[in-house]
């Protein structure tokens, strides 16, 4: 995946410190076209502030963030949202008795075309239900009963999928996926994984949060380990093992000598 | 490399393969006819208020007979809730946010004062007095609105607080006194404008009662068709998941405050024409009786659950419980005992349904 296009996401120095603590210390950043880069660390690093920087959730205290080039400065993950970045969140964010077309279009509904959307504001009901039956055939998701079902009625997995669904569709710079299968059984871990490589064959790139070391090294391009607040090291996974990822994490083995990594 | 994941995934993983390719099932293909019940519930919530409101009616008339089944004791049951109604359309809207509104009653008496003090003692043209009010109603929601977006107030204590505000403003601004019906005849016969009403065979129709149906069907429009009615169901289901999804939550939950005061204060101008003059002292448990109407009609009280038109229904169950048992002669204590077991029924059916799993 070595390109010399311009990266996609691009951050230099960032530094955000609450009271005393310091979540993230000088810490770089970069996600290049069309990859999958897992970010690992441990609990605390601050790999989760991190992301959030780059969504605009939090707001740097120092630090830049260039996105395809251009300098960015979000200050709400809606704006970043406007410019074409999905959030998987762990939890979802999904409503759970609204239908699985209402949770796909959440913030970004389509009115009817004509006065009776211009001036009654009302809903394009048919529309949005075709848009999501769609993007959930495209990704082989379509075993759910009706797209008018409630999510609450889905399993752990068919819900994922609503969610990763729902940021594939949308996304049009990259989505961040934060521990998308920390809560799923192996069966479903399997299908997420899947749907991942999917999503990056469409030639959307993806952050990957993720504690599993297994399926990091399976589906990411490079592995970004984050450490004590800041970008320890870039690594291929082609080059290293778990271990080593594991021993840079924890501080157990000094990070290889980085190049253009 | 031992750990290289190979093409078909981890090591472990290989016997997926031949793993059992059916879903796990749970269902089973016989269902209990209560099951069946509990799920249609679950789908069509306000059901259970309108197949009460069909037994209590047929119930009434069996026993009061044609009394109650006249169209004009049916009319004046739609007379005498719509004040109610009106405010339980109002509450209505805050619950499925997953708030409560204690406050509901004294913004709509508070503006009531107003537009009376205004319009027949200081002399303004009536259609100003009542812009004012509206203008003061919506400003009020939107002030337990603040507080509970900005601030952080839980909405229950939020509107405890105002609600003695606004009760005791309207002492103030009201002297205490009744503004009386002749003297709102005589400078400002507009206010009374809610309280005409017209017969059509043997019915009596007050636009009190055409008002209470008209915000129903505007507000069960917005919430059902629009966009912002999305967000408002969204909200009251898991605020911290809207937010996320990209709904700017505490906005939205000022424009239902802000809503919620207006119509409100529509239901103060109504009062005026349904009750003929202005007092500071009616309606004091109009707050009450306005979740009343919210919870028997099948709207949940954990928010983001229910149709608005629910509250309609409960409404009207409400008056017809009142007529029907007047009607049969039974004293006023027992009504509002059988009111007191409406509520705890209606809640223990909500929880009932919210059990059923899929």
């Amino acid at each position: 995946m070595s390109s010399d296009m311009t990266p996609v996401v691009q951050a230099r120095g960032i530094v955000k410190r609450y009271g005393h603590v310091t979540a993230i210390d000088q810490s770089d950043f970069e996600l290049r076209p069309g990859e999958i880069l897992a970010v690992i660390g441990d609990n605390g690093a601050g790999k989760s502030s991190i992301v959030k920087a780059i969504c605009g959730a939090t707001i740097p205290d120092e630090g830049e963030i260039l996105i395809e080039g251009k300098p960015v400065n979000f200050t709400s993950p809606i704006e970043a949202r406007e410019m074409g970045i999905e959030i998987v969140y762990q939890n979802l964010a999904l409503s759970p008795a609204l239908s699985i077309a209402d949770n796909m279009f959440t913030g970004r509904e389509l009115r009817k075309p004509g006065w009776m959307g211009k001036y009654l504001r009302l809903l394009d009901k048919p529309a949005m239900e075709k848009f999501a039956r769609d993007k959930l055939t495209e990704l082989g998701l379509m075993t759910v009963q009706s797209i008018k079902q409630p999510v609450e009625t889905l399993s752990g997995g068919q819900r994922q999928g609503v969610a990763v669904a729902r940021a594939a569709a949308f996304a049009t710079k990259f989505i961040i996926m934060d521990e998308p299968t920390a809560a799923l059984g192996v069966k479903e871990s399997r299908k997420v994984l899947e749907l991942i490589q999917d999503v990056r064959a469409r030639g959307i790139p993806i952050i990957l949060i993720s504690h599993n070391m297994p399926h990091v090294f399976e589906v990411a391009d490079r592995i970004h380990i984050h450490r004590l607040g800041k970008r320890l090291c870039t690594i291929d996974p082609k080059d290293y093992t778990m271990s080593d990822a594991v021993a840079f994490m924890t501080g157990a083995k000094e990070p290889p000598a980085q190049d253009a990594a | 490399m031992s750990d290289t994941p190979s093409a078909k995934g981890q090591e472990f993983e290989r016997t997926l393969d031949q793993s059992a390719k059916e879903v796990a099932r749970f269902k089973r293909d016989r269902h209990s006819p209560l099951e069946r019940i509990q799920h249609v519930l679950h789908n069509n919530p306000t059901l259970v208020p309108v197949i009460v409101l069909a037994i209590s009616v047929i119930a009434f008339g069996l026993i009061a007979g044609g009394r109650f089944f006249s169209a004009f004791n049916l009319s004046l049951i739609l007379q005498q809730v719509s004040i109610i109604g009106i405010l339980a359309a109002a509450q209505s809207l805050i619950i499925i946010t997953a708030g409560i509104d204690l406050s509901v009653a004294a913004i709509m008496v508070l503006m009531s004062v107003i537009m009376g003090n205004l319009a027949v003692f200081a002399g303004v043209p009536s259609p100003l007095a009542i812009l004012i009010g509206l203008g003061g109603g919506v400003g009020a929601g939107m002030m337990n609105g603040w507080l509970i977006t900005r601030i952080k107030l839980p909405p229950f204590i939020t509107t405890l607080g105002t609600w003695s505000i606004f009760y005791a403003l309207l002492l103030w601004l009201s002297g205490a006194q009744s503004i009386r019906g002749q003297d709102i005849d005589a400078n400002a016969p507009f206010l009374k404008f809610f309280g005409f009403a017209f017969n059509i065979g043997g019915a009596r129709i007050t636009l009190s009662a055409i008002l209470m149906i008209v915000v129903f069907v505007v507000l069960w429009y917005m919430l059902n068709k629009t966009a912002w009615g999305r967000h408002v169901y969204a909200i009251g289901d898991d605020k911290d998941a809207a937010e996320m999804s990209g709904i700017r939550t505490d906005r939205t939950l000022m424009s239902v405050y802000g809503l919620s005061g207006l119509v409100c204060a529509l239901a103060g101008w109504a009062s005026i024409g349904r009750v003929g003059s202005i007092s500071p002292q009616s309606f004091y448990e109009g707050n009450l009786d306005s979740i009343t109407a919210v919870v028997i009609g099948g709207i949940s009280l954990f928010g983001g659950r229910g149709s608005i038109m629910g509250a309609l229904f409960g409404a009207l169950i409400v008056g017809v419980f009142r007529s029907g048992l007047r009607l049969s002669g039974v004293d006023v204590l027992w009504q509002v005992f059988a009111i007191g077991w409406l509520i705890i029924i209606a809640v223990a059916i909500d929880q009932w349904i919210r059990r059923v799993s899929a």
